[in-house]
């Protein structure tokens, strides 16, 4: 079984977003680029499935749709353990882009599995997965928080609102990846770094698609007002205030 | 020409955020001056579907098939897209929900409508058609233009409240066959938590960090949850420690919520923490250190210890009740 899992390249989680050109791109100077959290958990259970020897997974192949810049971001998955990594070389316009450009990838290179973070930290589109299920004409499970293998049999749960689901399926699938899929999230031993040396990192030439979206403006959140502070000993004061000042009660 | 939206029940019964977003294609159907369609799949009783009129539909077309009664996002893509082809329908809006997540991506290929998740507000112009989305996990919004004929909306919750707008309701059926290659996912095995109060859906929230010390302090986060009628949540080390579920993880890299009221207790709120709960209407903040990040974004504060305020808070409430 192969495994190919979607990589997004995004900024640090702490970074302070700015933005230049009049507020109509992001200003990426200074920016720490890492592996969207999601994909990274994605990854790490990838490998967790690779390491048993319970199924037959032999192949762990990571794709981000991108520039050059990100690289460094695939040097680091093949570092925590993926086995090649393609980068198709296209600016990543929007999720419908990325999304073809991944499926037009799959078309030629087949996978059983292909997983997707829940949503990317910049852009928080959460479509890619499920777009790329239409692509290709594959069933998508959305909200997964485990995927495992027995003998081959795919068993999934996937988080309902107050509750969860077993479910069953057949490969190929796209599996949209949440918190709760893997724990903690490797990190790259000196010896993967070493070796993520000499793996493969392919670059594609994109295919032409439309661009239906485009991001033309961005603007700051209000600050919020001074925050309104309360003796500890009175609570019956701010059940009051909720009550009557912020009416939340 | 018209615009449509999903309206996702469960087990045969809608929420307030369809209700929502019912009210908000209203708005948006007025504002392109035509008329809205609302869609429902799987079965569910008229007087249940008639509720959807007190929000401005006029028009609800319903797929009352059981095979539908759970969600399949293939099969109800596929519903979806046919029932817009079938209504010209312009724009197509969806809760930002996990339905809506699973459905609209697939919708948009399938149409080529151009797609943004967790719209905020109506759109801010209609030629070009531009709407306005939190991105970079709520440090920012940004301005996106959809720039083909087609489009397709999921809208995030509390963004727009609902708004009473009464109709007489004129249901029928659309029919369709279902293509039963599109259910290779089965589901062998379901859990639902019915006592406690659902999360993402939650008006109040109480929610709770490492400042409780150990997992054995909860009872006064879930006593404080229980007479405010409110879901309880957690910060991510709470969840990844094991004291609390990963269903509780708000922030980042858990469920990002925006109920009415959010109560911080011995949560220091980290960027990441905030970028789960920034939306919230109003957030009060329960910590010991006054210098703690989290007082920068909440709008109540006291600075106390977690094990003295939240049982006094309860009180006071039951007080005020009584
Ligand atoms: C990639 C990434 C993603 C992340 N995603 C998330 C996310 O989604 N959600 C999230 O929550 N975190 C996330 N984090 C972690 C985040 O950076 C913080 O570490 C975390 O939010 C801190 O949790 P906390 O506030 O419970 O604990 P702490 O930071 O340890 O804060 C505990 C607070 O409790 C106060 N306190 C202590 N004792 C008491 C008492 N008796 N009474 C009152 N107050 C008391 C302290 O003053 C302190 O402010 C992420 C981090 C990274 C790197």
């Amino acid at each position: 079984m192969k495994i190919l899992v979607c990589i997004s390249n995004v900024p640090d989680t702490t970074t302070k977003v700015k933005f230049k050109e009049g507020d109509s791109l992001f200003d990426d100077s200074g920016v720490q680029w890492i592996i969207n959290p999601w994909d990274e958990l994605a990854l790490t259970r990838a490998m967790e499935l690779k390491e048993d020897a319970g199924n037959s997974v032999n192949e762990i192949c990571v794709i981000h749709v991108g520039g050059a810049s990100a690289d460094a971001t695939l040097r680091k998955a093949l570092a925590i353990g993926a086995d090649k990594a393609v980068r198709i070389d296209a600016c990543p316009a929007d999720a419908y882009h990325v999304a073809g450009q991944i499926a037009e990838y799959l078309k030629e290179n087949p996978f059983d599995i292909i997983l997707s973070g829940i949503e990317s930290s910049d852009y928080n589109g959460s479509s890619v997965g499920a777009m790329i299920a239409e692509f290709m004409d594959y069933p998508g499970i959305s909200s997964v928080t485990s995927v495992n293998l027995d003998d081959d049999d795919i068993q999934i749960n996937r988080a309902i609102p107050g509750g969860k689901q077993v479910l069953k399926t057949e490969a190929p699938f796209v599996a949209v990846v949440q918190k709760g899929i893997a724990t903690e999230p490797r990190i790259p031993s000196m010896r993967g770094i070493m070796m993520a040396r000499k793996k493969p990192l392919e670059v594609k030439p994109a295919v032409e698609l439309e661009v239906l979206t485009e991001s033309i403006k961005f603007e700051l959140p209000q600050e919020k007002g001074a925050c309104k502070m309360i003796d500890s000993e009175s609570a019956e004061q701010l059940v009051e205030l909720l009550k009557n000042e912020a009416k939340v009660l | 020409m018209s615009v449509i939206a999903f309206a996702k029940n469960w087990n045969g019964k809608f929420k307030n955020s369809t209700f929502e977003l019912v009210s908000y294609t209203k708005a948006l159907a007025n504002q392109l001056n035509t008329n809205m369609v609302v869609l429902s799949i799987g079965e569910v009783a008229e007087e249940e579907l008639k509720l959807l009129g007190n929000y401005g539909a006029d028009k609800v077309l319903t797929v009352s098939n059981p095979q539908l009664n759970t969600l399949t996002s293939r099969a109800y893509a596929d519903i979806v897209a046919k029932a817009a082809n079938s209504v010209e329908a312009e724009v197509i809006v969806l809760s930002d929900n996990n339905s809506g997540k699973a459905i609209a991506p697939r919708v948009s290929v399938k149409l080529k409508a151009g797609h943004v998740a967790a719209v905020q507000e109506l759109p801010l112009s209609l030629d070009p058609f531009v709407v306005k989305k939190s991105v970079f996990s709520g440090k920012a919004f940004g301005h996106i233009q959809i720039k083909s004929d087609k489009k397709i909306l999921t809208i995030a919750k509390n963004c727009f409240g609902l708004v009473a707008n009464p109709c007489d309701v004129a249901i029928e059926e659309f029919a369709l066959d279902i293509d039963t290659n599109l259910f290779k996912v089965k589901i062998i095995q379901e859990e639902e938590q019915k006592d406690k109060v659902i999360l993402s859906d939650a008006d109040i929230v109480v929610s709770a960090g490492r400042g409780m010390r150990s997992p054995e302090n909860w009872t006064p986060v879930e006593e404080l949850a229980e007479v405010l009628g409110a879901a309880t949540a957690c910060s991510r080390p709470v969840s990844d420690e094991g004291w609390r579920g990963h269903e509780e993880h708000v922030g980042q890299t858990g469920k990002v919520i925006a109920p009415n009221l959010y109560i911080a207790a011995g949560i220091s709120g980290a960027i990441q923490h905030v970028a789960g709960i920034s939306r919230s209407k109003c957030i009060v903040a329960i910590n010991t250190d006054p210098e703690a990040p989290i007082f920068s974004v909440a709008d109540y504060g006291i600075v106390g210890d977690v094990m003295d305020v939240l049982p006094r808070l309860t009180k006071a409430l039951r007080n005020s009740k009584s």
